[in-house]
Formats: C-alpha cells, structure tokens, sequence
C-alpha cells in the first residue's frame, strides 16, 4: 500500500493540537474491536484443551504465538491426530500474512529501536486493519496500540478463561466442541472469500485435502493443501502479468473495524474506497 | 519432540515472521508475487483446516454431526452473524444433532 496513506500537511504529528484520546476515532474503533475480538479468546481457549493441549499449553499459544489463524491452525491439527511438526508447519504457513501486514504497518508507522520488537508481536489482522483505516499519523498509531495492546490483554484474560472452563466441560463431543471448531476455521475463512477466485482456490484446497487424508498422516492434507494454493497463487500470478489486471486475494484483514468493506464494496478500487472514508470523516 | 517444544517453536517462528515485516527491505512490499502467494495460501489453509475439521477422521473420511455444524454455520456467516456467535451455532448444531442420536 504505498500509495495508500499519504500524510496531511499541518496534521497533528506536525505540531498542531491532538485530539483528546476520548474522542479520538483511532482510538475508539481500536477499543470496539479489542472488546470484540478478545472475547471469542475463549472460544480459542476452550478448543485447545478439547483438541488434546494443557491448559497450559493453551495459554502459551495465546502468549507467545499471539495471532489468531495460526493458534487455530496448531490447535486443529493436534485435535485431529496430526503430530507437533505438522501443527507448527501450519501454524507457520499461515502466519506468513503477519509479514506482509507488518511490511505495510512499518512504512505507516516506521517504529524505531526497540519499538520495532514490540510492534511486531501486535502486528495482527485487527491491529492492522484499524491502522489502516484511519488517515493521520497520530491517529494511525493510537488504533494500531489500542486495538494490538488491547486485544493482547483480553485475548489472554479469555483464553485462560476458555481453557479452565472447557477442562471443566468434560467430554468435548458431547457439547459439540469439534463441530465448534469447524465453525470456528469457516468463520475465519469466510470474510477472505470475497469474489469468484478465492472462493475458487478454497474449494480446490479443500478438495486436495480429502483427496489427500486417506494416504498420508494426519495433519499433511493441510501442507498439501497450503503447496496447492501455493502453486495456485504463482500461476495466476503468471497470467495476471501476462495482460490481466491483478487482485491480491485473501490478505485484506479478516475484520473490517470501519464497516465500508463489507462484500458489496468488496471490489471497489482502493482510492474510491479512501475517497469515500475521507468523506465520511469531514 | 514433545508438544511443548512445538508449542515453543513455532511461537517462535510466528515472532520471527511478524519481525521480519518491520526489517525486510521495502521493496519485498511491491513483489506482487510474494504477497498474492501469502494471499491464496491464507485462503487455501483456512479452506483446508475447514475440511480436515468437518470430515477427517484420523485417516479416515467419517460423515457425522460435524458437518451439519459446517452446515449451520454458514447460515449464521450468511445472515453476519459475529463470529463468536457461528462458533456457537457449530456447537449447537454438532451437540444437537448427537442428542437426537445422528453422527
């Protein structure tokens, strides 16, 4: 997004006033989404003690891993018999959008020193998304803090939560904890299916995963499902630079804290988009 | 190795990537390549883990309550609910379903 975020002339980095923090609009979505995204922690915490973690090992996910997609991913291939290699493998893979967003976050934020160490481990699809959707520098920087920081401190408080409270539930099948699950990987896949492609590249990986489950060992369908989409993002890459204009699917933050980027609006151009949330600011 | 050190790990590896973004060089940013590889592999895990999720069976394919949460989840995704909601809606459907004895 180089193009993305220019910085007003005269706006508060530049000396002028700041918006007090409580009618600061980084700072408010920052918040709602915190409040938003820390609460299904508990969802995550519960679903890592039924798919065969510690308690324990539970929270650490949310501790030190601390992104979403990728804990799920640890979490849904241990609970389906896959081995710790394949549960970081995936974990891994799907943390690779991480890098991206911090690409973008660094040239929006440039975090200097020991910043830069601390950012990163905040750099997630919300923190990003609220980021981003906010135009000034300052008010770029208080959504990315409040939504990361905030998230970090709810995330765990619910993980811990979950965890204790599904340790306490007993038999996960019998409150339809592994069909919780299935929801939960389709309600994080959801949002990315904007458009005929994505929707495309998901049937084809989850058919290649099917295919794949009956001959090899739990937890490889899904590093051959992530080759094939691989393979699939190189071609199309190829085509597209071969004369069709090129959409990057499935790396918009999979919240929308602002509500303009709903599917409708899904293929909009960029600059209409920001035209657009610019008027809605004045 | 035991769970722990994967746990461990690949937190480790989930820091190490989110680090990188802040030191790569920012032209890596305009490889259209690299991000739109990053986009269908996101796109292609969740898909996958979706799948294993709702018909894996050890290696073994099983039909059961699992894909009626699938099921009722998408409707809850079709009519916005939030997301811990649709979580809530697979729960239901899969605990459901075994109480009237199917899967």
């Amino acid at each position: 997004m180089s193009d993305g975020h220019p910085q007003r002339a005269g706006g508060p980095d530049d000396g002028a006033a700041p918006v007090p923090l409580r009618s600061s609009p980084g700072f408010r979505v920052g918040l709602s989404i915190a409040v938003a995204t820390g609460l299904y922690g508990v969802s995550f915490g519960a679903l890592g003690v039924a798919s065969g973690l510690s308690i324990l090992q539970t929270i650490a996910l949310s501790l030190l891993m601390f992104t979403g997609g990728s804990q799920f991913a640890f979490i849904g291939v241990v609970g389906g018999g896959g081995a710790g290699a394949a549960a970081a493998a995936a974990a891994t893979l799907l943390g690779i959008r991480n890098a991206v967003y911090g690409m973008q976050l660094n040239a929006m934020l440039a975090p200097r020193g020991w910043r830069r160490f601390a950012v990163a481990q905040v750099t997630i699809d919300e923190s990003t998304a609220t980021a981003s959707g906010q135009r000034e520098r300052l008010e770029q920087r208080r959504g990315f803090w409040t939504a990361g920081l905030g998230i970090y401190v709810l995330w765990n408080i619910f993980t811990a939560v979950g965890a204790f409270a599904g340790n306490a539930l007993g038999d996960p099948k019998q409150w339809g904890l592994d069909g919780a699950a299935v929801a939960a990987f389709l309600g994080l896949l959801w949002p990315r299916l904007k458009g005929r492609e994505p929707a495309a590249i998901a049937v084809v990986c989850a058919l290649a995963t099917v295919l794949a489950v009956p001959f090899v060992p739990p937890g490889v369908p899904i590093l051959v499902a992530a080759f094939v989409a691989a393979v699939l993002g190189w071609v199309s890459h190829a085509r597209a630079t071969a004369g069709r204009p090129l959409e990057v699917e499935g790396l918009e933050p999979d919240v929308d804290p602002y509500g303009h980027r709903g599917r409708e609006t899904a293929h909009e151009p960029r600059d209409a988009r920001d035209a657009r949330a610019e008027g809605d600011a004045e | 190795m035991n769970l722990w050190a994967w746990v461990i790990l690949a937190s480790g590896a989930a820091y190490a990537i989110k680090l990188l973004g802040y030191l790569l060089p920012r032209r890596w940013m305009e490889n259209e390549r690299m991000t739109r590889i990053a986009g269908t592999m996101t796109i292609g895990l969740l898909a996958s883990l979706t799948a294993v999720n709702a018909v894996a069976h050890g290696q073994a394919i099983a039909v059961d309550a699992r894909l009626g949460a699938l099921a009722a989840a998408a409707v809850a995704l079709v009519l916005r609910a939030p997301f811990l909601v649709v979580v809530l809606v697979g729960a239901a459907a899969a605990a459901g379903l075994r109480l009237i004895g199917w899967g």
